[in-house]
């Protein structure tokens, strides 16, 4: 389905399969007009497509087809084994992980987990962990360490769950302990902000030695529909808010919040997921080598040094 | 009675800023309260113990030992994202400077409590509802940091709504840098008390306020991730009484006590004095 600023784009596409069908079947010669819509669809999607809004990002970025954290698990790693629970109240299948193989390195892998549809969004809870599930994490980064495997953390979320059961069972808690976690890591631990890095849900995993963003993820301190309704006092600003968060990988790169950002194929990760794949794995394999000399303690300093630089002010 | 409405009046005037109010109604039980008790009472009702606001300035008083507090922050904020939405970052700054007259949302140095060394850390609600931005997380790191190297405890009092807006990522990466920070306490087995009070939400909550040694509360503080009227549009459904109050979290097991502001200097010299390194 064609989000909204992509709706140009689909209707000439149409229009050209229209005309290639009627050339088809009666035999006339349309080239000279096909290969200048052709022409034009190119330059269309040109125009669309490098010089997106950051709006139209947070779009793309939530775009149904989006390859979600298994997508990418199973299209850069083989011999995925998932494993469950979080050894204290349930299994919250809103984030996923287990062991699997790297270019054949031993790793373990933490994502968030949205769903393909809307039956299985019902069952992911829309990638919005409880506290359950940043337990998960913690315990598989425990099995990063006790076996010094890399570790790698799969970003995906709208945010934490805010809801009752949530509460009650301490998410602000989960999350800081999270964080905390995933800095005392004595292996190499690298972030990959896949679509959605909602807030403090999306740090909770997010603490790495590099921290990678896809070009058309967002990651920032609140939803641009939140921040709008907040600041702006009606959700519709979202756009606005969007723009005012700086929340795109470029921006994040400049602000150090990221170190590198992985490119997508024209009109999103979706569009093509096999070339989506083959630059993930490019570039995670790139970051683990960068982090391969540095050994238990280094690792950690390393990723203390990088979040301890973070910030502007003036003294 | 009489008197207040007078000043009620007056105020409405746009008289009463150099009428000193004499009485303050208590929001919980209306008690009319003569201020200056209200004050020697650590703005704590006299007659319900309800627990009302109280400064950053004020909290310094009741926690450090008399006289021993010396300021360490200063630092400025700056409009990193050039962020305006309808009004621009650096207006609204100014506007806070001037109202909590501090450069941002965070008064802290170092003093004893108890007679422990320690370094007191106190977020500012009348600073930007004492959201944390750059400055917030650079002061608590500084802090804790300089509490690493000179064996000091550390106690912070968390009051917030919690990550500034206006700082975007960059806020939420100081979540990720204050919480490395308190690794360096761990390290030299130095004692971290985190005071929450209300109200303590969102990234602060998530982050240095959570993973303390001993987590103390302020009795009825609205403390959590998510703000009451996120999880109501969440869930749509009315939220349970006592729902995200100190009582609340003390039942569910996420902090270790709640504690009467007026023996609040008691119980932080207490736990200090048990786990400050002996020799």
């Amino acid at each position: 389905m064609a989000l909204e600023f992509e709706k140009p784009i689909s209707e000439l596409e149409a229009k050209i399969a229209e005309l290639e069908g009627f050339a088809a079947s009666s035999g006339v010669d349309l080239s000279g007009e096909l290969s200048v819509l052709r022409e034009r669809l190119l330059r269309l999607k040109g125009d669309t497509f490098d010089n997106l809004s950051r709006w139209e990002r947070v779009q793309l970025a939530r775009a149904p087809g989006r390859p979600t954290s298994l997508d990418v698990i199973n299209g850069i790693t083989s011999d995925f084994l998932e494993l469950s629970g979080d050894r204290a109240y349930s299994d919250d299948a809103a984030v996923v992980g287990g062991l699997a193989y790297f270019e054949g390195e031993p790793v373990v892998v933490v994502g968030h987990q949205k769903g393909r549809d809307t039956k299985e969004n019902i069952l992911r809870n829309f990638g919005m962990p409880h506290p359950e599930g940043y337990r998960k994490a913690m315990r598989l980064m425990d099995l990063a360490d006790r076996f010094a495997r890399p570790f790698i953390a799969l970003i995906d979320t709208p945010g934490a769950y805010p809801g009752i059961s949530a509460e009650e069972r301490g998410q602000a808690w989960v999350i800081a302990q999270s964080i905390q976690r995933m800095a005392r890591l004595r292996v190499p631990a690298v972030a990959i902000i896949l679509g959605e890095g909602g807030s403090g849900g999306a740090l909770a995993i997010g603490v790495g030695n590099r921290v990678l963003i896809m070009e058309n993820a967002w990651y920032s301190v609140i939803s641009p529909e939140s921040c709008a309704a907040i600041l702006w006092r009606e959700a519709k600003e979202a756009a606005k808010a969007a723009e005012a968060l700086k929340l795109s990988a470029k921006d994040l790169l400049e602000l150090g919040v990221v170190d590198r950002i992985i490119p997508e194929p024209g009109g999103g990760a979706h569009r093509d997921p096999k070339i989506t794949f083959a630059n993930i794995k490019y570039a995670l394999h790139q970051t683990l080598s960068e982090l391969k000399p540095l050994g238990p303690e280094a690792l950690f300093e390393d990723r203390y040094r990088r979040f301890r630089g973070l910030g502007r002010f003036q003294e | 009675m009489a008197l207040e409405r007078l000043f009620r009046r007056r105020r409405a005037q746009g008289e009463a800023r150099d009428v000193p109010e004499l009485w303050v109604k208590c929001p919980k039980c209306d008690a009319q309260i003569y201020k200056k008790d209200l004050e020697a009472n650590w703005y704590v009702c006299p007659k319900c113990g309800h627990h009302m606001r109280l400064s950053a300035d004020k909290r310094v008083e009741l926690l450090s030992d008399t006289g021993s507090f010396q300021q360490t922050t200063g630092l400025k904020p700056i409009d990193p994202l050039n962020f305006s939405d309808t009004e621009p970052y650096p207006k609204r700054l100014e506007r806070y400077q001037r109202e909590a007259k501090r450069p941002d949302a965070i008064v802290g140095g170092r003093c004893t409590i108890g007679s422990v060394p320690s370094v007191l850390l106190v977020m500012d609600y009348a600073f930007a509802g004492g959201s944390m931005g750059s400055v917030v997380g650079e002061e608590l790191t500084r802090g804790i940091e300089s509490a690493a190297n000179e064996n000091r405890g550390v106690v912070i009092v968390s009051v917030s709504g919690g990550a500034r807006m206006q700082e975007a990522a960059l806020s939420l990466m100081q979540m990720a840098k204050t919480t490395l920070a308190l690794d360096r306490l761990w390290v030299k087995r130095l004692p971290y008390i985190s005071i929450l009070t209300d109200p303590t939400t969102g990234g602060v909550t998530a982050s240095f306020a959570a993973i303390a040694d001993v987590i103390l509360a302020e009795p009825e503080a609205l403390i959590g991730f998510a703000g009451p009227r996120v999880i109501k549009q969440t869930i749509r459904q009315d939220l349970p009484e006592g729902f995200q109050r100190s009582e609340f979290l003390l039942k569910h097991g996420m902090v270790d006590k709640v504690v009467d502001r007026r023996q609040l200097k008691d119980t932080v010299s207490d736990v200090l004095k048990l786990l400050y390194p002996r020799d």
